[in-house]
């Protein structure tokens, strides 16, 4: 532990930063006698915020940034004059615990870039993590990822020690993959997903028999897609995240905005900055498939294949429907006024508790946290004046809900000079 | 306007409704005992908190109340950041008590609305400390964290860190209130710095050098390296930034120190 530490801890927060994963939440453990930690499961606890506003939550760190590999949208890709660094385990061990024991984090998050082959790579980083519950007795969080290309004993016992692992996907589509990463395809990235996966799956029924078997990935896995670098749609990526959320080991698919790290390369497309709008619409969008109860194919489809940048996708799906509404708030059924602008998980809750007791009010809506700007065109309640979607028009509502946002007025009044370009 | 006064427990304002319902008199506002009187008021009922009389009103409340309400009320009176909590408590124990059913979920009434929000409030200040409780590793072993909590939430975090770090002494301090929890290992017990003493232990939020382990400072570093290269630079967001991590934390924040 010295200067040299601290100046590799740099080079390897710095690499592996550009993956956004970072919940603690999916188990819940108590402290064991002589150990150190534990996680509290729900929503998991953030520990810092970092000046670009993600949430640090575990310790997200690589073992290495040596890569064997070329991928064009990646910061530690083997052509990259970047400084190189490689963590012993030890160092890695230390450094998590005193982390820990200051309260600084919640647990490690360990990545590493493909040194020498899969197996080698995923050997070090399981003796990290072995190091760690075994004879640290470290409880808290660990998320590891999974190297594609891994023999399967690796990930079962890589399972025995962490609570969510990952493999990333990135790009959704197979030819853009290999355009972009020459020795990866899709199959590859599968091929792990599917261990955890069954690994899950076989854990449960052993847990079944047997209520002390130890637990496999508790916390399931996740997965990550790049947003931006390639072609792909909106509706290839919401797609594919649909039919992982279809199985049950899969807890979060992460979205991540491109950040052209590697200017240089012609495959990849000239940004001025992320896509962070884009990032944000697909997050929204992730958010209506596992809390709204919304199809993928009602957010995205054929006619639609990506999503309004102007306004989230619920809204866009109200105003495509303005046959659905308005939704009297006094009758409707929980899973309608989920589908209200303006109405979330939290207020349709509230709605549905509390109108029991009498008919609610614009006064009480607003009152609740509503937000009333848009849900006022959706919905019918004893005293609101009859402006709806269907007397306004969807356009209008839409027009009158995007102004003041996006591009600034231009007054006519002003002169404009044209300067010659 | 009538007023009652009582010695600002949680045992004092039950005694307060019960007294309230005795003498089919309710107050328009509570005061503590030595707070000044509103200007203009008409009657001044003295309340002496008697634990009988607290028991009887919280048990009758439990029959019209959930669990989770009664622990609810019990929270939210945590709340001594939040003006005049006492009597918005005191309301909502009235309305209980006089309605057929719970009125618990009717969010259409002010009072369990601002009940629950308040609730909520105090268990986010809760969360709070244990995301940005900071621990400083002082010479003889013992893990310091001072906070400021906007209300009086230490108590409710404490099972939590006796949890996690079982296997190391450590004292969290609540600056502002001037009390903190020490753990020896064994059990927890309840501390208190003179005005003096926390002035020479603390420097501008962090302990003196001196008081330090050995490590500790490197360990600082470490954690200030570690978050400055984590951020992506692209995607600087300082609104997000402190909203999530409110500016009146940082003074205690490790990564914050200048």
């Amino acid at each position: 532990m010295n200067a040299q530490t601290i100046e590799k801890l740099k080079i390897l927060a710095e690499s592996a930063k550009y993956d956004v994963s970072c919940s603690s939440s999916g188990t819940v453990r108590n402290n064991k006698k002589g150990g150190l930690g534990n996680t509290v499961g729900g929503m998991g606890i953030c520990h810092s915020f970092a000046e670009d506003g993600r949430c640090i939550s575990l310790l997200k760190i690589m073992l290495t940034n040596m890569c064997i590999y070329d991928c064009a949208y990646c910061v530690n890709r083997r052509s990259n004059d970047v400084p190189r660094a490689t963590f012993a385990v030890s160092e890695l061990v230390d450094i998590t615990m005193e982390f820990y024991r200051r309260n600084y984090i919640e647990g490690l998050f360990l990545s590493s870039a493909v040194v020498r082959n899969p197996d080698y790579t995923m050997e070090r980083m399981v003796a990290v993590i072995r190091n760690l519950r075994v004879e640290q007795r470290f409880n808290g969080y660990i998320h590891m990822k999974s190297i594609p290309g891994a023999s399967r004993q690796l990930v079962q016992e890589a399972g025995l020690y962490a609570d969510r692992m990952s493999v990333n996907i990135e790009i959704p589509n197979d030819n853009n993959l290999k355009m972009l990463a020459p020795e990866k395809n899709l199959a590859s990235i599968y091929q792990p997903m599917k261990f955890i996966h069954q690994g899950v799956l076989e854990n449960q029924e052993e847990r079944q028999k047997y209520r002390h078997a130890p637990r496999f990935v508790p916390a399931g896995q996740s997965t990550q897609m790049i947003v931006g670098a390639t072609s792909d749609s909106d509706k290839a990526i919401l797609n594919l995240s649909s039919a992982l959320y279809r199985r049950p080991s899969i807890r979060r698919v992460y979205y991540s905005g491109y950040v052209p790290v590697n200017t240089y390369d012609s495959r990849l497309p000239m940004l001025k900055q992320p896509p962070l709008v884009r990032e944000n619409r697909l997050y929204q969008a992730d958010w209506l498939m596992r809390f709204y109860n919304f199809r993928v194919n009602e957010i995205v489809n054929d006619t639609y294949p990506d999503l309004d940048l102007d306004v989230d996708p619920k809204l866009s799906w109200a105003l495509r429907h303005p046959e659905a509404f308005p939704v009297d708030i006094n009758s409707a059924d929980y899973e309608m006024l989920l589908r209200v602008p303006g109405i979330g998980v939290k207020s349709a809750t509230l709605i549905v508790a509390s109108r029991r007791y009498g008919h609610l009010g614009a006064f009480q809506l607003k009152k609740m946290g509503i937000v009333m700007k848009k849900a006022q065109y959706f919905i019918s309640c004893r005293e609101l004046p009859v402006h709806t979607i269907n007397e306004l028009k969807p356009e209008r509502v839409k027009a009158i809900l995007t102004v003041g946002s996006g591009k600034k007025k231009i007054d006519e009044n002003q002169l404009e000079i044209p300067f010659e370009k | 306007m009538t007023v009652f006064c009582y010695d600002k427990t949680f045992e004092g304002l039950l005694t307060c409704v019960f007294d309230a319902y005795l003498h089919k008199l309710f107050p328009d506002t509570l005061v503590g005992e030595g707070e000044p009187l509103p200007l203009f008021h008409d009657e001044l009922y003295t309340c002496a908190t008697d634990t009988q009389k607290a028991d009887r009103v919280w048990k009758a409340l439990g029959k019209k109340l959930s669990n989770d309400a009664m622990r609810e009320l019990t929270i939210a009176w945590m709340a001594d950041g939040y003006p005049k909590v006492d009597e918005l408590l005191f309301r909502f124990i009235r309305k209980a008590v006089d309605a057929p059913k719970s009125i618990e979920v009717n969010f259409a009434d002010q009072d369990v609305l601002a009940l629950s929000r308040v609730y909520k409030q105090v268990s986010y200040e809760r969360m709070r400390l244990v995301q940005f409780a900071r621990f400083q590793k002082t010479a003889d072993d013992i893990y310091f964290a001072p906070f400021e909590p906007q209300h009086n939430i230490l108590p409710m975090a404490i099972e939590h860190f006796k949890d996690r770090f079982a296997g190391q002494k450590w004292i969290i301090y609540d600056v502002r209130r001037g009390y903190g929890y020490y753990y020896d290992l064994h059990t927890v017990e309840e501390i208190t710095f003179t005005a003096e003493e926390s002035e020479a232990i603390l420097k501008k939020g962090f302990l003196a050098d001196n008081l330090l382990a050995e490590d500790e400072l490197l360990f600082q570093k470490m954690w200030q390296t570690y978050f400055k290269s984590i951020a992506i630079k692209e995607r600087r967001n300082p609104r997000k930034h402190r909203q999530d991590m409110p500016v009146r934390y940082w003074k205690y924040l490790t990564e914050k120190r200048k």
